[in-house]
């Protein structure tokens, strides 16, 4: 256990003073707040700083960081938000990187269903819930892989949108939805579908969600170390193990 | 051009379940303001608080349990599932449902006022003159009651144009069914289209400003011939 926190030490040295210990307030995109908990847990473990985490949609985040919302790191479900949050000065350039690429799942909560593309239209006048594509990357992957099915007219009706990810799920966990398009890491783990049933849509109907890491405050040790921990191994093990890839060639 | 296309939409919707929420308020309202003003039944006390509830709840307490009790396995799911109605939850009905529990207080209560205030006096002449009971109440309570009507409509469609919370949570964002304005509102700030978020929150402003003004001169003008009644 020492030994790791030396480490650790030693490895962030160069960028961050590492004895002091800090808190900070990351924003996260609700697709990611599984994993997120959990490696907050390791993290906490194994650093003297202190994580909390507020989850939401990416979109509300970026209103909310161009106001002046207190957060020290913002995990989003895109490129484009932070990147923007970059180029207008509020977040550390330097500091963009990849943490995860997302999978989206046609869930159902109820066992044991064979879930397909097809179960879009067997499930007539049933509502279908997505995070809404205006604010959610997710609903943005979630709409293109309807129009990519060629369902975008006949689906129009039946579409109902959560404010983030969380709310689709919400929906479709409590039954008012039968079907909803969700984040594997809400209902999966470790390759398996834990709970309802789902179809984990095919990732050539959607562009990849790519999902990114900006440091927003670079005072705070926490938030730069918690980045830093993020691209680590013991990280990567639990985001690979909520369903999440990652690609190598992406900085 | 003032307002977008989706904007209209929206504030048509608005209007629209804030007029049904009021009327059918009206209808279950008023019996139970007139029961609550005159009885001396143990349950009063317990359905006053009952009524009084939304005023004190947070939104997400009343959206958190009719989502559950909209869905197919709830309460009212089943009801509505039996009937043939299918889920009500992410639709106009749905929103009618949350409207009706979420403003009843605002519309209970100033009736409830009224008809308190009245006293058994105005009841009691009719009486002797020879009305029945339907005929006192029809034409002397209500219309001696009329201020606690305005009031409580009033009350009662301002309150159901400014929910949010609920709808949020029961809504599903669905244009024309359930995005209301100030769910409209919330998606323009979020996607930073303020520009838009300006007009519809601008006009909020201004609404319930005149509501609010004519509910307080109104109040003002009552409050003179309720002296007039009283004396």
């Amino acid at each position: 256990m020492f030994t790791r926190v030396l480490s650790f030490s030693i490895l962030f040295a160069s960028g961050f003073a590492p004895a002091l210990a800090d808190e900070a307030r990351v924003a996260v995109a609700a697709n990611f707040s599984r994993p997120a908990e959990m490696l907050v847990e390791q993290f906490e473990l194994l650093q003297p700083h202190e994580i909390e985490l507020v989850f939401g949609s990416s979109a509300r985040f970026y209103a909310q960081v161009q106001n002046g919302a207190p957060f020290d790191a913002f995990l989003s479900a895109d490129r484009e938000k932070p990147q923007l949050l970059a180029e207008e000065g509020l977040a550390v350039a330097e500091s963009l990187r990849a943490y995860a690429i997302g999978r989206l799942v046609l869930w159902t909560a109820e066992p044991s269903l064979a879930i397909t593309g097809g179960s879009l239209t067997a499930n007539a006048g049933g509502k279908i819930a997505l995070a809404n594509p205006r604010l959610a990357p997710y609903g943005l992957a979630a709409r293109e892989a309807i129009d990519n099915l060629g369902l975008g007219e006949q689906l129009a009706d039946s579409l109902i949108m959560g404010e983030n990810i969380s709310q689709a799920y919400q929906f479709v966990a409590t039954g008012n939805a039968p079907l909803g398009f969700v984040a594997l890491s809400q209902v999966g783990r470790n390759g398996v579908i834990e709970q309802g049933s789902g179809w984990l849509v095919p990732a050539e109907l959607h562009s990849p969600i790519r999902q990114y890491a900006v440091l927003l405050n670079e005072e705070n040790a926490a938030a730069g170390a918690f980045l830093e921990f993020l691209r680590g191994p013991e990280a990567r093990r639990i985001i690979y193990s909520f369903g999440y890839t990652m690609d190598d060639a992406e900085p | 051009m003032m307002f977008s296309p989706d904007n209209l939409q929206a504030i048509w919707l608005t209007l629209r379940l804030a007029t049904t929420a009021t009327l059918l308020l009206l209808l279950i309202g008023t019996p139970l303001a007139w029961w609550l003003a005159r009885t001396h039944s143990w349950l009063r006390g317990p359905v006053a608080a009952i009524v009084a509830l939304p005023l004190v709840l947070p939104p997400t307490v009343l959206g958190f349990y009719l989502l559950l009790a909209l869905a197919p396995a709830g309460p009212i799911g089943q009801l509505t599932g039996a009937l043939g109605l299918g889920s009500l939850a992410f639709t106009f009905e749905g929103l009618v449902i949350g409207s009706i529990l979420y403003s009843l207080p605002f519309v209970v209560q100033p009736i409830q006022n009224a008809f308190h205030a009245m006293g058994d006096g105005p009841l009691e002449v009719a009486a002797t003159f020879g009305a029945g009971p339907w005929q006192r109440f029809f034409t002397v309570a209500i219309p001696l009651a009329r201020p606690g009507f305005i009031s409580g409509s009033i009350l009662g469609f301002a309150h159901t144009v400014g929910e949010f919370g609920v709808v949020l949570m029961i809504g599903g964002n669905i244009p024309g069914e359930t995005r209301v304005v100030s769910v409209q509102i919330y998606e323009q700030v979020e996607a930073l289209q303020f520009g838009e978020a300006h007009w519809l929150a601008g006009s909020m402003v201004v609404f319930s400003f005149l509501v609010l003004l004519i509910v307080y001169g109104s109040i003002r003008r009552h409050a003179i011939t309720g002296m007039r009644f009283g004396s």
